[in-house]
């Protein structure tokens, strides 16, 4: 019985990993309807610029957080401004293309800087200090902060979105793009502090991934698509809808591979597929498109 | 008197069709001008182009003698053109405060302020927290006027507001435009209901097939000369 309690809650936690991935994604579509199919490999390269930072200077990687975050912040802007904001138009193909090569453009080029090896990123003892929540079940310290990392990260998301000016004009750039102009504020600036945020999260979710997984080059597309069936399962629109969609993948898989370590993956796509099927909209919807 | 507004030969285009052939058109300070004619005449096209949401010459639109043909709408609204588009396209994931508070992220001097905005149209003062797009047409319609007169601007291009409202709610809306004009502004008024227009305009101007078919003070124009330039009938 504490087995299979412990294999939910230990699905559970990695949910807010799920949901980190997701939620930098679930920001840019719900801008400027953008799917990034590079958003796991910026992921992926947040990890690794980490562990650069970790092997030339030695520091704690939750250190390297306050170098990375707005790095990649800074990244995501002028990706945005320079790149992403030409695709952007009335035919969804040419963001898809563009960031499909980016995809790839940046698994080979973290290839050629760091060979195909896995990696992980040295957290020390906050990888296997655990509290007891029952007699006979144990959670891990750091997949639990990360899980309420999530939750504070979608906490303040949602306070930007809808307690700030700033805010209220990234949702009105959601609902129309060239109206906002009217009102004096440059949608392609909007456009660019959205995709920022979104690098933001890729970044904390990187660095945070690299200390409890080991990650290559080629690992990116995973982690985009475990963040797209968060968002899905979740609602489109809704963030913690995300947060509880990743958690139920989490579980699925957590149930997969405890049946068969082979089926992990697969019982997510699975649990993903059922859902689709019964809600298509996802558990909690909340755009209208 | 520095005009307003004035366009010189201003064309706009959507791809290779061509909208607008050489519009000629004058706003001065104060004044409020109608704009109609049929589906098509370029009424919207015209608007789009002076806020430059379209883009254009940049000589063809000067704005207090500067020009600012092909700037970008954002910018203008400093410079003080503020519209109320058609359709209203109000944000509907803000309530209707955050609608107008969003009017006010260029905030220029003048007498409008949320304040104002309330006492002009009472109602909204009750319904402000309420999602915009969930108030009647004509509430709506006083959400997109009073978004655009909170940067306080010197121009106001309003697109077809009488589009779809009952004719006691367009009266309701227009009982608007002596504050409006009080506080300073200029109107432009594209408009379908030409009677209405008449009533309110200093002058008209009437499009056709993206040209001018005719201009003159509203007062001294006849059901016949509009008729014509609407239509392009000849009598």
């Amino acid at each position: 019985m504490i087995s299979w309690l412990d294999i939910i809650v230990q699905g559970l936690l990695v949910g807010g990993f799920y949901a980190l991935f997701a939620t930098g994604l679930s920001l840019i579509f719900g801008v400027m309807r953008l799917v990034n199919l590079a958003h796991g490999d910026f992921i992926i390269l947040a990890a690794f610029l980490a562990l650069a930072i970790v092997q030339q200077t030695g520091l704690h990687p939750l250190l390297c957080l306050l170098v990375i975050i707005p790095v990649m912040g800074g990244l995501g802007y002028v990706l945005q401004r320079f790149i992403l904001n030409r695709t952007l138009g009335r035919d969804i193909l040419p963001p898809l293309l563009v960031t499909f090569g980016l995809s790839i453009i940046i698994q080979n080029g973290l290839l050629l800087a760091f060979s195909a090896d896995s990696e992980e990123l040295p957290m020390g003892s906050l990888t296997v200090a655990s509290v007891q929540l029952l007699p006979g079940l144990n959670v891990g310290i750091y997949p639990l902060a990360v899980l309420v990392t999530a939750a504070a990260v979608i906490f303040g998301l949602q306070m930007f979105l809808y307690k700030t000016p700033l805010g209220a004009a990234l949702r009105a750039t959601s609902d129309d793009s060239t109206t906002i102009r009217l009102m004096g504020i440059d949608n392609r600036h909007i456009f660019g502090l959205a995709t920022a945020l979104s690098f933001a999260v890729a970044g904390l979710a990187g660095v945070l991934m690299g200390g409890y997984t080991n990650f290559s080059p080629a690992a990116g597309p995973a982690n985009l698509l475990f963040g797209f069936e968060a968002i899905i399962i979740g609602g489109l629109g809704n963030l913690w809808g995300t947060l509880v969609g990743g958690m139920i993948l989490g579980v699925a898989q957590a149930v997969g591979a405890e049946i068969n370590p082979g089926y992990q993956v697969l019982a997510g796509h699975v649990a993903f597929f059922a859902i689709l099927l019964t809600a298509p909209r996802g558990l909690f919807p909340r755009m209208a498109d | 008197m520095t005009p307003l507004l004035q366009t010189t030969g201003l064309t706009a285009f959507y791809g290779d069709f061509q909208a607008l052939f050489g519009i000629d058109l004058v706003v001065q300070p104060g004044e409020v001008i109608g704009l109609i004619g049929a589906n098509g005449a370029g009424k919207t096209t015209f608007l789009r182009t002076v806020t430059g949401l379209l883009p254009a010459a940049p000589g063809a639109i000067t704005f207090n003698g500067q020009p600012i043909g092909g700037a970008r709408a954002e910018s203008l609204v400093k410079l003080g053109i503020a519209m109320v588009p058609e359709g209203r396209k109000l944000f509907p994931s803000l309530s209707v405060e955050e609608n107008l508070a969003l009017g006010a992220t260029v905030k220029r001097a003048g007498p409008w302020t949320l304040q104002k905005i309330f006492e002009l149209f009472p109602i909204l003062q009750e319904r402000r927290k309420s999602p915009a797009t969930k108030l009647s047409g004509g509430q709506q319609q006083m959400v997109a006027i009073g978004r655009a007169l909170m940067s306080n601007p010197a121009l106001l291009l309003c697109d077809e507001i009488s589009l779809g409202l009952a004719p006691i709610v367009i009266a309701d809306v227009y009982r608007a435009l002596p504050s409006i004009r009080a506080a300073g502004a200029s109107v432009v008024v594209v408009e379908q209901d030409i009677a209405m227009v008449m009533r309110v305009a200093d002058r008209l101007y009437c499009l056709r097939e993206g040209r001018v078919a005719l201009e003159g003070a509203a007062a001294a124009m006849n059901r016949h000369d509009i008729g014509n330039a609407y239509f392009g009938a000849v009598a």
